[in-house]
């Protein structure tokens, strides 16, 4: 059977979880921003809703707490929001991966392309062992460009990604082939 | 603050969990860099611990984060104790309507903002940032929690650096930290 690269919760273990109706009814859809066209996914009114939050980061420890993981990586600012509850309660490390010049002490740095001009995700020298197993997590994944350079910088440190976990995913993740083979899980589709 | 509650070990292993970089951002600021005791995961635990043990059961319905390394330590806290997680953010970071505060530096002013409907007058809150300073973050978003009628019990950081005083500048609100960086 042909395993697809995105997997969405609702179709992959967790079908009719009526939590997962629940999260994607509390995300609030913002037209325009932060330009015209864009109907943004805010997540912030995810975080007012206990129980959704809570059953956010549940759905994701259920998910990881046998895989061997031990670095959650949380990329700035609302992988921030998500990264550190889930590395508590599967017991790793929680590693931020930040915007140039925002971590003190030595970083390594990978650029990534935006739709106009690039921009570069660091994480601190020393934050992860070789043969180490990651997750990555990030709020949103839209072209996935931020993951990949996420993914680069585990990888270059000897890390191996299990996989990238995001509460939403965007139509422009499917069927691409930028997250570098590794699996991409996603709790629910943008909101119209 | 509490070493002076029976939890000497693991404020001891906070503590020396936390590495210090000198001259960042600039010469002369030892900076307190939170990121090894994330590292820790028994630390970062006993770090989440100890503010839920202290902030449970006291009708708090806001944990306040302040960007970015409040959004790391609020939202489990948060979550521990059924509160929800409002975060405060830098200009133009949050959409839909919001409510803004400036604040001084030491040259110039920033702002933080909070969106609007994320709180409701008379909620209970706490407001939570990795290290205290001078205070002038802090009293941000404390001046944009009460403009909205929201009650704030306390600050709570991990850090203090009490040469800044920021504690003499949050005035009546009382602060609570984990570590006093002298």
């Amino acid at each position: 059977m042909e395993k697809k690269r995105e997997m969405f919760a609702g179709e992959n273990g967790l079908q009719g979880d009526p939590r997962l109706k629940a999260i994607s009814e509390a995300i609030r859809v913002v037209p325009h921003f932060p330009k015209q066209g864009i109907m943004f996914q805010d997540i912030t009114t995810l975080l007012l809703d206990h129980k959704a939050f809570k059953d956010t980061v549940d759905i994701f420890v259920d998910r990881y707490r046998d895989m061997g993981i031990s670095v959650v990586a949380g990329v700035e600012a609302r992988g921030f929001m998500f990264g550190p509850s889930i590395a508590l309660a599967i017991g790793a490390k929680f590693v931020p991966l930040r915007k140039p010049n925002k971590l003190p002490g030595e970083v390594i740095s990978e650029a990534y392309v935006l739709e106009y001009g690039t921009d570069r995700l660091e994480m601190h020298v020393g934050a992860v062992q070789p043969g180490e197993r990651a997750l990555v997590i990030d709020d949103l994944i839209a072209t996935g460009g931020t993951l990949c350079a996420a993914i680069k910088l585990l990888e270059r440190v000897g890390a191996e990604v299990v996989e990238c976990a995001c509460v939403i995913g965007l139509p422009e993740a499917k069927g691409q082939c930028r997250l570098n083979g590794k699996p991409l899980y996603i709790l629910v589709e943008p909101r119209k | 603050m509490a070493s002076e509650d029976a939890q000497d070990h693991r404020i001891a292993r906070i503590s020396s969990a936390i590495r210090v970089i000198p001259d960042f951002p600039k010469p002369g600021i030892m900076f307190q860099d939170i990121t090894t005791l994330l590292l820790d995961p028994q630390a970062f635990k006993d770090t989440i611990d100890l503010f839920v043990e202290r902030y449970k059961g006291k009708s708090i319905s806001v944990v306040a984060g302040i960007e970015a390394r409040g959004f790391i330590f609020g939202p489990p806290i948060a979550l521990a104790i059924g509160a929800k997680f409002v975060p405060m953010r830098k200009p133009n970071k949050l959409p839909g309507a919001v409510i803004s505060q400036e604040y001084a530096l030491e040259y110039g002013t920033d702002k933080i903002e909070m969106h609007v409907g994320a709180v409701q007058a008379g909620e209970r809150a706490l407001v939570i940032d990795d290290l205290i300073a001078t205070g002038g973050t802090l009293c941000a978003a404390i001046n944009l929690l009460e403009r909205v009628e929201v009650d704030v019990v306390e600050c709570a950081c991990v850090i203090e650096l009490p040469e800044l005083k920021g504690r003499d500048r949050l005035g009546d609100k009382p602060l609570f930290v984990l570590v006093s960086a002298a």
